[in-house]
């Protein structure tokens, strides 16, 4: 009973949470919403008994992924509205096809493997965190450092990109540098434009 | 009412819809990457529901790895934006025509 009401609550509000990321015009709005979706998630992970999986997703998501969202919204001009794709009546037909042909699938597709059978059982005596321990150092070790190399390579590729000039401080410069170095950047931009 | 495996995956494919259709109508480039995490986020339910209905923990793994993937996309991706907008000063879909940086 209560899990009924726990799921349809949830998906009540991740459904409207989510309707708001994708039609409403202001980027902050869209931000704020996209997070709450991500908290109203791992909700739901932790009705489906995996608490690991629900600790990781609020770390991860609203911890990470927002705060990096929010501090790449401060570079773009946030507070214009939003432009949006002409509403194409041929598109529009095609989503909706498309969504209705992937509904009947996914409820078909457990009817159709339903003589699947468990290849990592879950123990009952060990909690959630345990067990993805066990699997995940186990069997899954090889994918896992993988998955670490490629957080590295993610995390350098970041600081390339987004950290050009950081061996600069303009709170130790004196106001003659900072000028000259605006001025340098002017003539950068004029360039670039001109080439 | 008993809750099954169908209503999480109808939920998932509810979702998955909601950011296909973010997919297709959006032109600024961070609501397109919005849209996006909503779908992986919507793939992660359906996985969590299905290890959990078959006492299988190979679904909530996929789910830490497509997890892993989000968090990597997302720092590339806006470092790629940055890079960008220092350029260009917009962020539209419709301005990237050409492939010459």
């Amino acid at each position: 009973m209560f899990e009924a009401v726990a799921f349809y609550l949830f998906a009540f509000l991740t459904i409207a949470m989510f309707y708001i990321v994708v039609t409403t015009k202001q980027a902050l709005y869209a931000l704020t919403a996209l997070a709450a979706g991500m908290i109203f998630i791992s909700a739901f992970f932790f009705i489906l008994g995996a608490e690991f999986l629900g600790a990781i997703q609020i770390i991860v998501y609203t911890g990470a992924v927002m705060a990096l969202y929010a501090f790449g919204m401060m570079f773009f001009d946030t507070t214009r509205d939003v432009k949006e794709a002409q509403g194409n009546k041929f598109i529009i037909t095609g989503l909706a096809t498309l969504a209705a042909v992937l509904v009947v699938l996914i409820v078909s597709a457990p009817i159709i493997s339903e003589n699947i059978t468990a290849y990592y059982p879950a123990l009952p005596e060990v909690g959630n965190t345990q067990e993805v321990g066990m699997v995940l150092f186990t069997k899954y070790l090889v994918p896992f450092e993988v998955a670490a190399v490629m957080l590295l390579v993610a995390m350098i590729a970041g600081i390339v990109l987004a950290g050009k000039k950081m061996d600069l401080s303009i709170t130790l410069m004196n106001d003659a540098e900072i000028h000259d170095m605006k001025i340098d950047q002017k003539l950068d931009q004029h360039k670039k434009v001109l080439s | 009412m008993e809750i099954g495996l169908n209503h999480y995956l109808v939920l998932s494919t509810i979702l998955f819809a909601i950011g296909l259709v973010g997919v297709m109508r959006r032109k600024n480039l961070l609501l397109l990457f919005f849209a996006t995490e909503i779908l992986l986020n919507s793939v992660n339910i359906a996985f969590a529901a299905i290890s959990h209905y078959y006492g299988d923990l190979t679904g909530q793994m996929f789910a830490f790895f497509v997890i892993a993937i989000a968090a990597s996309e997302v720092a590339v991706g806006l470092g790629l934006l940055i890079v960008w907008y220092k350029r260009h000063g917009n962020i539209d879909l419709d301005t990237m025509s050409t492939m010459r940086g």
